[in-house]
């Protein structure tokens, strides 16, 4: 369990990270969801035992990350932002490099490695050099590198950015297999809504320092309420809107029912959308055959609020996205050579 | 940083054998990762080698015919050379084995920054290793990059007349070993304060060059004026380039070979130490 007190983090005159206060359970898939600068990463750093807090306190497993961070340090996986493995080295010599930094016993240590390898299927390229790795392999490497010691939390920066959609999706994958084989605790940070929805079971939206918002994805969706029916009835107007109205106004998941300017379609908000669509649809349906109105429906849709219009409700901001830093192809000499390039 | 916190480490690590086992893995990981990288570098050991040939038999040769010449024989102040049958381009070998240590090794720690900026430093420090055994296994790496580089000198040195013994060879290995921890030492303590890439070009130009020229690898320090010769006293390099002189070529040091080595062990402990507490003192993100 981790437990976070009042932390702070000042840069000069700037607070990265501005009180914070959260507990994180056991098993959980914990999601910061939060813009480019908002704290992510200093949070992680904080409770990774990288960077030290202004004030404070925080606890992991029951060790302080201030006076036990060595304890910490081994009891914690992480996977950096930006790839960190040695790029001049294999896949392998990487994952042997760390196994011995975070001292797995010998005799499990080749076995270990296997697994992992296994699990992240880089099985078949692990003599390779990293630096002849595309952007998803070098990211499954530093997770393969995070479970080496079976650490009970792990924390995730950004796991799938820079990838592209498919491998966004395996990359998804992996973690929800990992999530559901290995009985861990994760910390992941994003700025993708759906990551977060998809991946997490409780999301903190963390804002210029400051946990804005804390809940499950659906709690935070419904937070704005419910979901959103958009129904096209042959025939359109303001006068069909009203009927349509005083129909559903008996319900009381109704929430309101609106009339879309440029289509002429009518906005349902409800609560549950896919259960309740029925029912409306039968009202309306009722209505019809009942011979008072003519308001038979042309076509139906439902779609939920997404996390963006949560994130926009709390911050008035949409999240934007960043693209990745390149990363050197590695050696001395490209090393500098990319660096003067910049 | 708790005071005394480095010999805690070491207490424990003599303590506990347990502890002692898996400090050592991974210190080895870490010498090894170094040792790795070094050898994969190709253009790294390639101009490593090669610029040292190129002073060697260059600069050998050609102040060589400047050295030998009896008109500038006072210029160079060598006259009891050619009684000793030493000819420049052997007076400055051990100089030149000097210089490929002081390079690579002065390079191998500050290497460091590149470390930090490719965020394999933050891989390890999140790892439970205690920042001495980075040190260790840092300058560790160092040592043995500088004395793989100076075993092919040396080797060359052969064909250009240099005799070695069991025990010239044994001390030889020994004062490359010391200013080889000293040089990556400072390496890593500079490297550790530094932020940017930039940082390497003053590296070179303020660190590296200076304590190569000032150390009397290409020229003897008997009649320097007093500004240089305070400055080639401070020079660890200094130590080592005479006492390399004296095991390689058999002519009587500036210093005593003893005193030599025992000034450039103080400078072991002493830049040893700043090098560990800077280290231990650097931010990790
Ligand atoms: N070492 C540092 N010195 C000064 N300011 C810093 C430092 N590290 C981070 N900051 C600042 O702290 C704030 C939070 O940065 P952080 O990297 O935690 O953001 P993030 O949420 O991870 O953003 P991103 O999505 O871009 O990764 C930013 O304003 C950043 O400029
Ligand atoms: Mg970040």
């Amino acid at each position: 369990m981790i437990s976070i007190n009042n932390l702070v983090k000042k840069y000069e005159n700037l607070t990265a990270i501005d009180r914070v206060n959260l507990e994180i359970y056991d098993n959980e898939v914990f999601g910061l969801l939060g813009p480019n600068g908002a704290g992510k990463t200093t949070l992680i750093h904080i409770l990774a035992t990288l960077v030290k807090p202004t004030s404070g306190t925080a606890n992991i497993n029951g060790y302080d990350i201030v006076k036990e961070s060595s304890k910490v340090r081994s009891s914690i996986g992480i996977v950096f932002q930006a790839p960190s493995s040695d790029d001049m080295l294999s896949g392998y010599e990487n994952l042997k490099l760390h196994s011995l930094l975070y001292a797995v016993p010998a005799h499990i240590r080749e076995k270990r490695i296997k697994d992992v390898l296994e699990l992240v299927g880089l099985t078949d390229r692990k003599d390779h050099q990293v630096k002849k790795y595309s952007g998803g392999m070098r990211r499954r490497l530093e997770i393969a590198r995070g479970l080496l010691h079976k650490p009970k939390v792990i924390f995730l920066d950004e796991p799938t950015l820079g990838l592209d959609p498919t491998s966004r999706e395996i990359m998804w994958k992996y973690i929800d297999k990992l999530v559901k084989d290995e009985k861990i605790t994760l910390i992941l940070t994003t700025h993708y809504m759906e990551e977060a929805d998809f991946l997490c079971n409780r999301i903190g939206i963390i804002d210029k320092g400051k946990i804005i918002a804390l809940d499950s994805p659906s709690g935070l969706k419904e937070s704005l309420g419910g979901e959103i029916i958009e129904i096209e009835l042959k025939n359109k107007g303001v006068g069909t809107k009203d009927t349509v109205e005083s129909i559903l106004k008996r319900y009381n998941f109704v929430h309101k029912v609106e009339l879309n300017d440029k289509e002429g379609n009518l906005v349902i908000y409800v609560d549950d959308a896919s259960s309740n669509l029925p029912v409306i649809l039968k009202a309306i349906d009722n209505d019809n055959s009942s011979g008072s109105h003519n308001n038979s429906v042309k076509s139906v849709g439902f779609r939920s609020p997404t996390l963006n219009d949560v994130f926009l409700k709390f911050t008035g901001r949409e999240i934007t996205s960043q693209q990745q830093e390149d990363h050197a192809e590695g050696g001395f000499m490209e090393r500098y050579a990319q660096y003067e390039n910049k | 940083m708790p005071k005394g916190a480095l010999w805690n480490d070491m207490l424990n690590m003599k303590i506990n054998n347990i502890n002692l086992e898996k400090e050592l893995g991974k210190l080895y990981a870490i010498w090894l990762r170094e040792f790795k990288v070094f050898l994969r570098e190709k253009s790294r050991l390639v101009a490593s080698t090669f610029t040292p040939l190129l002073w060697l038999f260059v600069i050998g040769t050609g102040f060589g015919s400047v050295a030998t010449n009896p008109s500038t024989n006072h210029v160079m102040g060598h006259a009891e050379w050619g009684a000793a049958g030493v000819g420049y381009q052997q007076f400055i070998f051990p100089g030149i084995v000097s210089m490929s240590i002081i390079f690579s090794s002065v390079f191998f720690g500050s290497y460091i920054i590149w470390d930090r900026k490719f965020d394999f430093l933050k891989s390890v420090m999140v790892a439970p290793v205690s920042r001495s055994t980075i040190f260790i296994g840092k300058t560790f790496g160092g040592m043995t990059t500088s004395l793989l580089q100076a075993a092919i000198l040396l080797a060359i040195g052969l064909a250009l007349g240099i005799h070695y013994t069991p025990v010239s060879l044994m001390l030889i290995v020994v004062i490359i070993l010391f200013l080889s921890f000293t040089l990556t030492s400072l390496g890593l303590a500079i490297g550790s304060y530094m932020e940017s890439l930039e940082g390497f070009q003053l590296i070179i130009s303020f660190v590296v060059f200076p304590l190569y020229f000032l150390s009397g690898a290409l020229f003897p320090l008997n009649n320097i004026p007093l500004w240089l010769s305070i400055l080639t006293t401070i020079d660890p390099a200094t130590y080592a380039v005479d006492a390399l002189r004296s095991t390689m070529l058999g002519i009587a040091g500036e210093n005593p070979f003893l005193a030599d080595t025992g000034i450039l062990f103080m400078f072991v402990m002493g830049i040893g130490t700043i090098g560990m507490l800077s280290f231990r003192k650097m931010k990790a993100v």
